[in-house]
């Protein structure tokens, strides 16, 4: 039976919107010399405000702006910096509920994830790596490490504040400066984030945010002042900068797609196995580049476990993003959208077979019901490809030497979740996955001390923890 | 009586374990410092590169499930090998410019460059992993773990530079496709003899003679190569970068570096990944 929900959103008065936004350069905003841009509440189809695409000329000024805070930023005792980013910690907490609400617009993701989620996360990333700032000497790379210079920094949309977050903290904490180029669909909290910077007193051209699409976003890797460039995004994008930066100085952070696998073993916490499963690939409607997309289950469990799995995925709440009780919230654009479409006729045409769980889909707005793909084999493009939707594809293995030949069958590696109540198992497929972050018994777990990046071609350099920091100074590999 | 002719060694290349000629059939004239002709040379071809990386790969998870003191041992073989054969190295060295003393002090710092290296064997875990105190109930550590199969375009010191780019990457549990220095290659094939009579199991480090300009982009653009050395390279460093973002390969550019001082840890870092491993606590 179906529980019944009275309609429970969350208020948007506290987010107080302009109508429209400049770039964040040199501390202040400023209008950009290029057009503007709409960004739009996907669930709704609203214009939320209209925005800024910076030009060449834009990013130009805004690494200069931080070229010239480099010095002094970099040479404040690492205490006083750490006392900015204490701040910021401090105000984004404060404002959360800002956040929380004005990053669901933006977004459409669920309230209950930007609230339990996104925001506090970003609130403590930033306390964590506060704390590194004078204490750069115990990161491993000798005594005295060196900030690298500016950061060119590129973010998806999938995590917006989250990403700046990763991004800016550990930077900022090195003794960096940074340029940041939040995604198209989602400029709105990174802009509110220039108005922490401010409530901080943070000194002008630390923090320089530029909005714009890819042209944009090129400029900031490319320009020839910038000495770092973290970029989180789709592999095929993370090439083209490993391309444009082969030749240079520069250093790389790139946090790139990922397909894994999420492995459950017949003697599983069954339950427990399952709402990991609806966490790995529908947590954030799946935009996750360590969604667990693969589901590779015992064969002496798979009706069981698909049986269960059906049944939980139609309890599944899909709807207004600020409904409290929402799980599934608007997929992020039309673009994104029609990708997802496109993958999963893929899946139709190559013979899989496709159940999707019972859900009135609204008006306006983009959006996909929880969907899942049995008689998956290896070879289907829907096996390989990264989806980035609410899709789940469902293979099966008999032995763990299968498991791991086809969890490890792919150029990514950035994820895999193992499920199992026997401890020596965990530690062998462990071991043997070949995956930058592996979740036993659990599944999308973060944490600002705990390094986060892939193998092969999910990208190098780690996120998070004392790895993370590394990436900001010199002396660290790539 | 007339006096006894020397039996000469003819030089080839050494992939999984075995010593081939290029399947090309080619070679190339090494010379010494004078210009005066010292051997035929096996010239590596794109096919021999293909070979050497199927050979590495094949190798690789085995020496990689190695435990870290054997991996130590077996490394500090290597060393012992070396000191026994270091009169033959002194005078390759000295036949392409060293004066004896600079080949002396080659030798004694590459074989002391191999005993550090070993050490590291059983160390490096602890020393680049790190146990993470994450705030919700879970056990979080994180482990260097190797790249996969990493090629190195070797610089032009012929032996110390040679080993000590090759070992950072053989330490960790990777199996590495090295391409000798072309201009003086011979200690690199006297390097071979020694590893092949190490306990190093065959594949795990395949060395190659011929031309990194020709060699090098193949490797490059293998797509089951996973990090690249570009210590050697020439003024194609930029394109070999380009072609191995394609499987996105890890790059260690060039560098001016200096080879007789000891090394930090970036080089063996450079070609492992983290893995973190999640784990709840509960009773």
């Amino acid at each position: 039976m179906a529980f019944e929900y009275s309609p429970a959103p969350e208020s948007r008065s506290i987010v107080d919107l302009k109508s429209s936004y400049g770039l964040f350069i040199d501390g202040e905003f400023v209008e950009g010399t290029g057009s503007t841009f709409k960004s739009i509440s996907p669930s709704t189809e609203e214009v939320l405000a209209e925005v800024t695409e910076g030009s060449a000329a834009d990013v130009d000024r805004a690494v200069k702006a931080a070229r010239k805070a480099f010095g002094p930023w970099s040479k404040m005792p690492g205490g006083e910096r750490a006392k900015y980013l204490y701040r910021i910690a401090r105000i984004v907490a404060e404002r959360s509920r800002e956040f929380a609400v004005l990053e669901t617009l933006d977004n459409g993701k669920p309230i209950k994830e930007t609230r339990d989620v996104d925001i506090p996360l970003v609130s403590q990333w930033f306390f964590y790596y506060a704390g590194w700032a004078d204490k750069l000497a115990y990161a491993g790379l000798g005594p005295n490490p060196k900030p690298l210079g500016v950061a060119g920094q590129v973010i998806p949309w999938n995590f917006p504040l989250m990403m700046l977050a990763w991004k800016v903290a550990p930077a900022l904490a090195a003794g960096n400066t940074v340029v940041l180029k939040p995604a198209e669909t989602t400029p709105l909290t990174a802009l509110l984030f220039a108005e922490v910077c401010q409530q901080a007193d943070l000194p002008r051209g630390v923090v320089n945010i530029v909005t714009g699409a890819g042209a944009t976003g090129q400029a900031v890797v490319e320009h020839p002042d910038v000495d770092k460039v973290a970029f989180t995004g789709s592999t095929a994008v993370g090439k083209a900068i490993a391309r444009a930066i082969a030749g240079t100085d520069k250093k790389a952070t790139l946090e790139l797609g990922g397909k894994a696998a999420n492995i459950v073993f017949a003697d599983a916490p069954l339950d427990q196995a399952v709402e990991g499963i609806v966490n790995g690939i529908f947590f954030n409607q799946g935009h996750v580049c360590c969604a667990g997309s693969r589901l590779l289950v015992q064969e002496s469990v798979y009706d069981e476990v698909l049986e269960r799995l059906k049944r939980r995925m139609s309890t599944l709440r899909l709807g207004d993003p600020l409904d409290k009780n929402t799980d599934i919230g608007a997929i992020n654009s039309a673009e994104q959208l029609a990708r997802i479409k496109a993958l999963v006729k893929v899946g139709d045409d190559e013979g899989a077979e496709r159940w999707s769980a019972p859900c009135e889909i609204p008006d306006n707005g983009f959006w996909f019901a929880p969907t899942v793909f049995t008689g998956v084999s290896q070879a289907h493009r829907i096996a390989r490809e990264e989806i980035f939707g609410p899709v789940l594809s469902v293979l099966t293995f008999r032995t763990p030497s299968e498991a791991i030949e086809k969890a490890n069958n792919t150029p990514y590696g950035l994820s895999a979740g193992v499920w199992t109540e026997k401890g020596s198992r965990i530690l062998a497929m462990a071991d043997r996955l070949r995956a930058g972050v592996v979740w036993a018994n659990t599944f999308n777990q973060f944490d600002p001390a705990s390094p986060f990046g892939g193998y092969q071609e999910s990208g190098y350099g780690r996120e998070g923890g004392r790895h993370g920091l590394a990436a900001y100074l010199e002396g660290a590999p790539s | 009586m007339s006096e006894r002719v020397e039996v000469r060694k003819t030089h080839k290349l050494y992939i999984g374990g075995a010593f081939p000629r290029s399947e090309s059939g080619r070679t190339f004239e090494a010379l010494d410092a004078k210009g005066t002709f010292l051997a035929n040379m096996a010239k590596g071809s794109r096919k021999d590169a293909r070979d050497a990386v199927r050979a590495a790969r094949s190798a690789q998870s085995g020496w990689a499930g190695r435990t870290p003191y054997n991996r130590g041992q077996v490394i500090y073989r290597i060393a012992e090998v070396m000191e026994d054969r270091r009169d033959q190295l002194v005078e390759q060295l000295r036949a392409v410019g060293s004066t004896p003393k600079q080949a002396s002090t080659a030798v004694d710092l590459t074989v002391d460059r191999i005993v550090w290296y070993a050490g590291w064997a059983d160390k490096f875990v602890q020393v680049l992993g790190n146990a993470n105190p994450v705030s919700s109930p879970f056990f979080n550590l994180s482990s260097p773990e190797p790249t996969g199969v990493v090629a190195v375009l070797a610089p032009s010191d012929p032996l110390l530079g040679l080993v000590s780019t090759i070992l950072p990457a053989v330490v960790t549990g990777n199996a590495v496709v090295v391409v000798a220095d072309e201009s003086a290659p011979i200690p690199a094939v006297t390097l071979a003899e020694i590893l092949a009579t190490s306990d190093v199991p065959g594949g795990v480090i395949n060395v190659l003679t011929g031309s990194a300009a020709e060699i090098g982009p193949w490797l490059a653009s293998h797509m089951d190569v996973n990090g690249i050395d570009l210590a050697g390279a020439g003024d194609d460093a930029k394109d070999l970068e380009i072609a191995s973002a394609e499987n996105l390969k890890r790059v260690r550019r060039r560098a001016a570096e200096d080879w007789t001082a000891e090394p930090d840890l970036t080089r063996l870092a450079q070609w492992t990944e983290t893995k973190t491993v999640w784990h709840p606590i509960g009773v």
